[in-house]
């Protein structure tokens, strides 16, 4: 075939030469930009509703007090911290102070609370992360396998184990894999970030970062590390798992999806092997709706904190929540849920930016 | 020399949940080299899974007998496809034999650049650098008809045109230099004037690579276009082989004959359109239109900042009462926006489309819904256009009761059980299901619910391009039928010349949101002014291998002419 016989596409053809004249990739940062905007008033709302919810019950004193003051003694109280004011312009006062990243101070314990968020937010983005591990590890590689074998057995035993995965509340899962590997076989610690030693030696570090990991590495001595590492396991399994058996089921639905489409057949019609048919022809693309729903697992990852941290004593940003609830402390409950707000409007905002490099399609 | 593919009582079965299901039984077909083998038939007749076989692309779940001999492009080894491993299959796929796909915008995946699936191919069969591999991909899209290879080799799918995103897919194919390739539908999934190209490009493979192709259609003038040889297929069984001019000329099998007949000819229609044309009453002319666009202009907002995209573009027409005007045009020509503009569906934003009486520019909803119970509508895909929940009498009665002819859908029943009957089927199909219809009679439920109301306008969008030709020629002659009996004016849109040819009484051409060219059949087939409309005509394949020869060189004539 020469190029004098090529028959030149004709004007009858769809117009894509002005859309393929555009570097493939192009407008990414417009796309980028517009996404990063879009959180500010994501942000606004999610913070205007905690505050709502939280003094629709009434002011923070009465909650935290009422029944251990008399009515005067409260009043006073409530005067002095200007709860007595139109609840607006309390509302007005908030907005100015976060603005400015001053979250107030505790009732219960008198701290400001950005300290409480700093202190504690590591440890929960700390446990965060190794969930995500585990549930990447586990609920990706099983799901593919689980697509491929749809309706065989390999397929039915993945689809009970994922079910029993979200289905085991965490607090009981955490519970019985502290029996197996604290109790009985005693390889595990039961619970906390790390041993009291190793706490200490990462206390003497100048400017600690409150990532245990991260401490521990600097603190150069491998038992540090290997302690923290082992303090992390079995809460990052009792979350990690929770959030793997809905990644599990999620891959094996979307790559069932993509493994039925005639892209897979035609690259089946080249010679591609079947490994790489499901590891790159069917996954990336099912990869698509799965990175969108992951966002919104993120956010289920740290409800499910609360009750990992609680079960395992991890003093994160959601063991103190369960705290401070118990002790009605409104102004920290209030810090910590627009911090949990926050994380997950930016957890959203990175996965769009994922879903973009993905799929060549959404670019603006 | 021996065939390149002999497949020799070939039979294929299902395993379903009601037991096997045989869809191939005891077929014997070969190709030779430099041979196209077209293997028609209709939706279900086993001509996708015979063609399927010979790459070994079936799903688990079949059962194969017989044999498919499949030799190398040298000739010099011979394998039975039916008893290779897994790993044997992967090394024929690509360089013995390669795959065509019929939907080129799923056969290339979305999220690779089409260079690099192209390059994959060629890694999968050969240690070959990629910097060679890449040559290679940019070298075999320059032959088949992509400017800029270069450039174009790192662009993603979506950045190509359907009749592009086609050739790419037929370079893929070409790029490991087989001996054989398998075309499933390669030309249904695009407008005319490209399934014209294509079916060069394929011609040329045959011509200039020395392959053999087997063809699968349903389309009879593709067949006339480019078939050596063409094996015909009927509920698994190949019920006649011939050569091209001999299956056209004196087919054998009844089905065969039943099948060419089936297949609209461009200038049939002129016939009755004079004869209805003749008994128009002598005021005709005076009364008032039933539709009057002047000037149509129709916009879609741009997305967040983008100019907006102007579908139509100063369109003017007229629908008078009784009259079946044709629409035909490409994919994205803007016709089907046309069409949902006069039924109220798409907003007008420019010029003025008077419709039934009323200005559809700026109109609101509130004073164009009871309207609507004047105007009818078929859709395009009768699977997605029935609620699935409700019985066919259900959806047939809502218009009924919405509009306040019926309380409900069992009052309506024996109003329902009429139209059933006007559109030729049994009224206890109206207790079934959409999804127990077959497609065909999907669309005549389709069309007993578009005619409820008695409208005096009937838009219909396609409402035969999902279907089989035998079965499109049925529903065809219903809507005629419906038309002198009901005596509605209509706007039938459609991109296949030949059918709008059937039932129009005015023939209007739209090429990108304009309207290019517009008058009687006669005067629009039999002498087309416009440039476009001349190609549009040169480019739809006669289902007639002597008459498409000269045809096709007289589109060749019209391109260079440009």
């Amino acid at each position: 075939m020469t190029s004098t016989t090529t028959v030149s596409e004709t004007p009858g053809a769809k117009p894509a030469a002005p859309r393929a004249a555009k570097t493939p990739g192009g407008g990414l940062g417009r796309y980028i930009l517009i996404r990063a905007l879009l959180i500010i008033p994501t942000v606004f709302i999610l913070v205007t509703l905690v505050f709502v919810l939280m003094r629709t019950t009434g002011d923070p004193i009465t909650a935290a007090l009422g029944g251990r003051l008399t009515a005067d003694q409260l009043q006073e109280r409530i005067a002095a911290a200007g709860y007595d004011r139109p609840l607006i312009v309390q509302y007005l006062e908030y907005l100015g102070q976060i603005a400015t990243g001053n979250f107030g101070t505790t009732i219960s314990d008198n701290r400001p609370v950005v300290e409480v968020l700093v202190t504690y937010g590591g440890a929960t983005l700390e446990l965060a992360f190794y969930s995500l591990i585990v549930a990447f590890l586990i609920g990706i590689p099983f799901g593919l396998v689980a697509a491929y074998f749809r309706d065989k057995g390999q397929d039915a035993v993945l689809r009970v184990f994922a079910i029993l995965c979200y289905a085991t509340p965490v607090f009981f899962a955490g519970m019985i894999l502290k029996l197996i590997f604290s109790v009985w076989l005693k390889v595990l610690p039961v619970a906390g970030r790390a041993s009291t030693g190793a706490e200490l030696q990462m206390q003497f570090l100048p400017n600690p970062t409150g990532l245990y990991t991260i401490d521990a590495i600097r603190t150069g001595n491998p038992a540090v590390l290997a302690d923290v590492l082992a303090h992390a396991v079995l809460p990052s399994i009792a979350l990690g798992l929770l959030t793997a058996g809905v990644f599990l089921r999620l891959v094996r639905t979307n790559v069932i999806g993509t493994l039925s489409t005639d892209y897979v057949d035609a690259a089946r019609s080249r010679g591609v092997g079947e490994y790489r048919l499901v590891r790159t022809h069917a996954y990336r693309p099912a990869l698509i709706p799965i990175i969108t729903v992951i966002g919104l697992q993120i956010a289920l990852l740290l409800g499910g904190a609360v009750l990992t941290e609680t079960t395992f004593e991890w003093k994160g940003l959601g063991f103190m929540l369960a705290e401070y609830l118990q002790a009605r402390d409104f102004v920290a409950v209030q810090g910590i849920v627009a911090l949990l707000a926050v994380i997950v409007a930016l957890t959203n905002f990175v996965v769009d930016i994922l879903a973009a490099l993905i799929d060549p399609r959404v670019r603006y | 020399m021996s065939a390149l593919v002999r497949i020799e009582g070939l039979g294929v079965s299902f395993a379903t949940d009601a037991g096997p299901v045989k869809a191939v039984d005891d077929v014997t077909l070969s190709v030779e080299r430099g041979e196209v083998l077209a293997i028609v038939g209709e939706s279900g007749s086993g001509k996708t899974v015979t063609a399927k076989t010979i790459l070994g692309l079936l799903p688990s779940t079949a059962t194969t007998s017989g044999a498919v001999i499949l030799s190398n492009k040298a000739g010099t080894s011979e394998t039975d496809v039916v008893s290779l491993s897994k790993k044997e299959l992967r090394a024929i796929r690509g360089t013995d034999v390669a795959m065509v796909f019929q939907e080129p915008s799923t056969a290339l995946n979305p999220v690779f650049p089409v260079g690099w699936q192209i390059i994959e191919g060629l890694q999968a069969h050969s240690k070959i650098s990629r910097k060679e591999a890449r040559r290679k991909a940019i070298d075999i899209l320059g032959r088949v008809g992509i400017p800029d290879p270069e450039v174009r080799v790192d662009h993603y799918p979506h950045q190509f045109s359907g009749g592009q995103k086609q050739r790419v897919v037929i370079a893929m194919a070409l790029v490991l230099e087989p001996g054989l390739i398998v075309a499933d539908e390669p030309t249904t999934a695009l407008d005319v004037t490209v399934q014209a190209e294509i079916l060069d490009l394929l011609r040329r493979c045959r011509d200039e690579f020395g392959m053999g192709i087997v063809l699968i259609t349903h389309n009879m003038g593709v067949v006339a276009d480019l078939a050596d040889r063409v094996a015909v297929m009927y509920q698994g069984n190949v019920v006649e082989q011939a050569d091209v001019k001999t299956l056209f000329a004196s087919p054998q099998a009844d089905y065969t004959k039943a099948l060419l007949a089936a297949v609209p000819y461009v200038g049939h229609g002129t016939v009755t359109a004079e004869a209805r044309a003749a008994n128009r009453p002598a005021d005709w002319l005076e009364q008032a239109p039933v539709v009057e666009a002047r000037g149509l202009q129709i916009e879609y907002p741009g997305r967040f900042g983008r100019p907006p995209f102007r579908a139509v573009d100063g369109v003017d027409f007229v629908i008078r009462p009784g009259e079946v005007l044709g629409l035909v045009g490409e994919s994205g020509s803007g016709k089907t926006t046309i069409g949902r503009a006069i039924a109220g569906l798409t907003r007008v934003t420019g010029g003025s489309l008077q419709v039934l009486g009323h200005e559809m520019n700026g109109i609101r909803e509130r004073r164009f819904r009871p309207s609507r119970s004047r105007i009818g509508f078929v859709f395009q895909d009768p699977a997605s256009s029935f609620n699935p929940l409700l019985t066919i009498a259900e959806c047939v009665a809502e218009p009924l009761v919405i509009h306040g002819r019926a309380a409900d859908a069992s009052d309506a029943r024996q109003r329902v059980n009429e139209l059933l009957e006007a559109v030729q089927l049994p009224s206890a199909y109206g207790d079934r299901f959409p999804h127990e219809l077959s497609g065909g009679q999907r669309q005549r439920a389709s069309l007993a619910r578009a005619i409820a109301l008695e409208p005096e306008l009937l838009i219909a969008d396609e409402p035969t391009s999902a279907l089989d030709v035998s079965v499109q020629a049925r529903v065809l002659e219903l809507f005629a039928e419906l038309q002198r009996g009901f005596g509605f004016a209509s706007l039938f849109i459609s991109h296949d010349l030949a059918v709008v040819d059937i039932l129009a009484d005015r023939i209007a051409v739209m090429y990108r949101g304009h309207l290019v060219e517009g008058g009687t059949g006669a005067e629009v087939l039999g002498a087309p002014v416009d440039p476009y409309t001349k190609r549009l005509l040169a480019s739809l394949p006669v289902p007639d291998p002597v008459a498409q020869a000269e045809r096709r060189a007289e589109l060749r004539r019209i391109r260079e002419a440009g």
